[in-house]
């Protein structure tokens, strides 16, 4: 009976939280694996850095769909590290802490504090006027090229397409078939592979999504441009032989990536790329350049994203919170060795990505790990930078655009029909998301 | 009621209370609550509002609403009558005196205990356009006729017919189900058809099939229920509550989810939820009406 009763005080005893007067913080994030690793340092580092807050890291799968439930249920975690499509719709519904005040209490506006971030991805931090999350991992994409095969098809390996009319050229010279059966064995480019930034074709073709009160993906004719040119690539090589030949693909993350086993020459990709090369094909000889410019006044463009720290509403400890998201976006501006990086830099660094801050440090600039880190650099410096539309609805809308996508690359019906479509259900449905923020506006 | 009968009672009723709690608290009362938040605009992260018949409303106007409703009709048209006559087959198969027959009885059950995910990945190797093992059968047979195989679940054609020929791999336990009914068919009705000049077929017509018609019923009403709200497969082959290709394969349950989830419009999604219950009680009922007199319990 004494054993079970001392049992039963061990076990309790395990319950409390630890006993080390400092406090203990929750923090859930998507990665696992090296960028969790990664993300661990930082926050190994932010607890030695102080004697008051502990954050405890917990790598969390479908970590916004978990984030919303534990939200809801009130028992959120202090620290969530969401997508930045996650942090419009939930800031829509007041289920995050905004940080203007946290902000203000450093001594700066937040006006000052965005500042130090390159513009594309300050702007990703606030939506409709108030702060809602700030910078853990930011990308930019880039057209990746394979020089072998454009060696092989007779183009110089370091002359990358510039304009879109040469990615196209490029696109036939480095496309290849099976002279007995006539299939396709190697495809210079794909609109749909990796699919990823179908959303971003109509933008990439000058057009916009909303012009800030209403729905515009069918009265812009550059969004119906943008799926024109999808519907080309699917005519051009045909939806049978287009199908047989990608059915073979394999997973991103593996050596059968289509990239990365020379089946198509060109793809864009993010900053993370070579990541995945130098895990599955080390020796692949690749390059990386803008995308192909297809207005006149569009150099540099790239479609950047960024990962988000949030507090959602109802988390325990909010200040402390604070404390770490601020630390994750400092750097030591004058590292010259790889360990006197800090926060942001190293999360960065041993992620392999560029920094979101203007700043860095001379460490970080000249021995960065990514071999075409410069470029990424600019492109998130460049002012044709674009990023998700910061609506409330977006998810919804996106599903949208990528049927509309679908849609003209399997030659369904007209685009223009499709793109009707899709403004119809997207405006009623703005409508609606409206109608109910009035309904809950204070 | 005697002092002894009220502390049976009592204790009977505390031995239940842990079901009767969890029933209530887990099960009824979601239910009920999910039935008020269909008429609210409810998004999980802020108080309901009251929006009376708005969702509804709106239901019978999406266009995606019917799509999905359309496209879960057609699977289930397809899954339904060929997962009943495979199970019936097999169980048919499976109920003759051949030498090892438990060792076949186990093979044949063993796919419906892989894990759905498992069986779904081995699927999409299998529906392969390129390199899969069903086209390479049909390839040769096609071929012979000038005609190519499909591309399965990348063509918006022929996703459902894939997906309704996957299902056909978990037909195990109504397989059991059915090989249970035609061992309680008693021998002596098979002796007296025999006698009477019966052949097989008349044997299994009108002894067999009249015999085991409750095991019918009740796959079939289990199968109504099952295809309607086919999930999982979809969401793992597909690669989400898309689909892909192309709508095609976009089920009512993958709408449901993707509106409630991904949109955060929950009072639309249990306003779904609720039309879902009454199509499926509805279908019951008429599956009922309709198999009324077909249907005969052993007295």
């Amino acid at each position: 009976m004494i054993r079970r009763c001392l049992l039963l005080v061990l076990l309790l005893a395990g319950c409390r939280p630890p006993s080390d007067g400092r406090v203990h913080i929750t923090y859930w994030e998507k990665w696992t694996g090296a960028e969790g690793a990664a993300m661990q340092e930082v926050v190994d580092q932010f607890n030695r850095s102080q004697d008051r807050i502990v954050v405890e890291y917990l790598a969390t799968s479908a970590v916004d769909r978990k984030t919303l439930v534990a939200t809801a249920g009130g028992d959120p975690p202090d620290v969530a590290g969401l997508w930045a499509v996650n942090v419009y719709s939930f800031a829509d519904r007041q289920a995050l802490t905004p940080l203007d005040d946290f902000i203000r209490a450093e001594g700066d506006t937040p006006e000052q504090w965005l500042g130090r971030y390159y513009p594309v991805f300050a702007d990703m931090c606030h939506h409709r006027g108030t702060v809602w999350a700030l910078p853990s991992t930011p990308a930019t994409t880039a057209l990746h090229w394979n020089k072998r095969l454009f060696r092989e098809a007779g183009l110089d390996p370091d002359r990358p397409p510039r304009t879109l009319a040469e990615l196209d050229e490029f696109a036939e010279k480095l496309t290849k078939r099976d002279p007995q059966t006539g299939q396709i064995v190697q495809l210079g480019f794909l609109p749909q592979e990796p699919g990823w930034w179908s959303w971003a074709f109509p933008a990439w073709f000058g057009g916009r999504y909303w012009d800030g009160t209403n729905i515009t993906a069918a009265t812009e004719p550059a969004n119906l441009a943008a799926y024109q040119w999808v519907e080309r690539y699917t005519r051009r090589f045909g939806l049978e032989p287009i199908r047989t030949f990608t059915s073979g693909f394999g997973n991103f993350a593996s050596a059968r990536n289509p990239f990365m086993s020379g089946k198509i020459a060109m793809v864009l990709q993010g900053v993370w790329m070579d990541n995945f090369i130098n895990q599955f094909q080390p020796g692949l000889e690749y390059g990386v350049a803008p995308w192909p410019q297809i207005l006149p006044d569009q150099a540099n463009f790239t479609v950047a994203d960024c990962d988000l720290l949030a507090i959602p509403r109802g988390a325990k400890h909010p200040q402390e919170a604070w404390a770490f998201i601020k630390f994750v976006s400092s750097i030591n501006p004058h590292a010259q060795r790889e360990e006197e990086l800090l926060g942001m830099e190293l999360l960065c660094y041993r992620q392999k990505k560029i920094s979101p801050l203007r700043q860095w440090s001379p460490f970080f600039e000249q021995h960065h790990p990514h071999r075409h880190i410069a470029l990424f650099r600019q492109l998130a410096e460049s002012p044709h930078a674009i990023h998700i539309p910061k609506i409330g609805i977006w998810l919804e809308y996106r599903r949208e655009l990528d049927s509309v996508f679908e849609n003209a690359r399997l030659m369904l019906k007209p685009n223009d029909d499709a793109l009707a479509f899709c403004q119809r259900r997207i405006t009623e449905s703005w409508q609606w998301h409206q109608r109910s923020l009035e309904r809950r506006a204070p | 009621m005697t002092t002894r009968e009220k502390r049976h009672l009592r204790n009977g009723l505390l031995f239940c209370a842990p079901w009767f709690i969890g029933l209530g608290l887990f099960t009824a009362y979601p239910v009920v609550a999910s039935l008020f938040y269909s008429f609210c605009d409810y998004s999980v992260l802020q108080s309901p509002v009251w929006s009376g018949t708005e969702n509804y409303r709106r239901m019978a106007g999406d266009t995606l609403f019917w799509l999905s409703l359309k496209n879960t009709i057609i699977y289930a048209l397809l899954s339904l009558p060929a997962g009943m006559i495979v199970a019936l087959s097999l169980a048919l198969l499976l109920n003759t005196e051949v030498r090892g027959m438990p060792v076949f009885r186990t093979i044949f059950y063993l796919p419906s205990i892989v894990p759905m995910v498992a069986s779904a990945m081995l699927w999409l190797w299998i529906f392969n356009g390129q390199f899969g093992l069903l086209n390479w059968a049909l390839l040769p047979i096609l071929d012979l006729f000038g005609l190519k195989p499909p591309g399965w679940l990348g063509d918006p054609t022929w996703a459902k017919p894939a997906l309704a020929l996957m299902s056909l791999w978990g037909v195990g336990n109504s397989m059991v189900i059915h090989l249970a009914g035609l061992q309680n068919v008693p021998k002596e009705l098979y002796e007296a058809a025999e006698i009477d000049g019966a052949g097989t077929w008349r044997r299994f017509w009108h002894v067999t099939l009249p015999m085991i018609s409750p095991v019918l019923y009740f796959n079939l009403i289990m199968g109504i229920i099952g295809s309607l709200q086919v999930f999982a497969t979809v969401f793992v082959m597909t690669g989400g509550a898309d689909g892909a290709p192309a709508r095609s394969t976009l089920f009512y349950a993958l709408y449901l989810f993707s509106v409630s989830f991904y949109d955060l419009r929950m009072g639309y999604g249990c306003a779904m939820a609720w039309v879902l219950f009454i199509l499926i009680v509805a279908l019951t009922v008429v599956a009922t009406k309709l198999t009324e007199k077909r249907v005969h319990y052993a007295t």
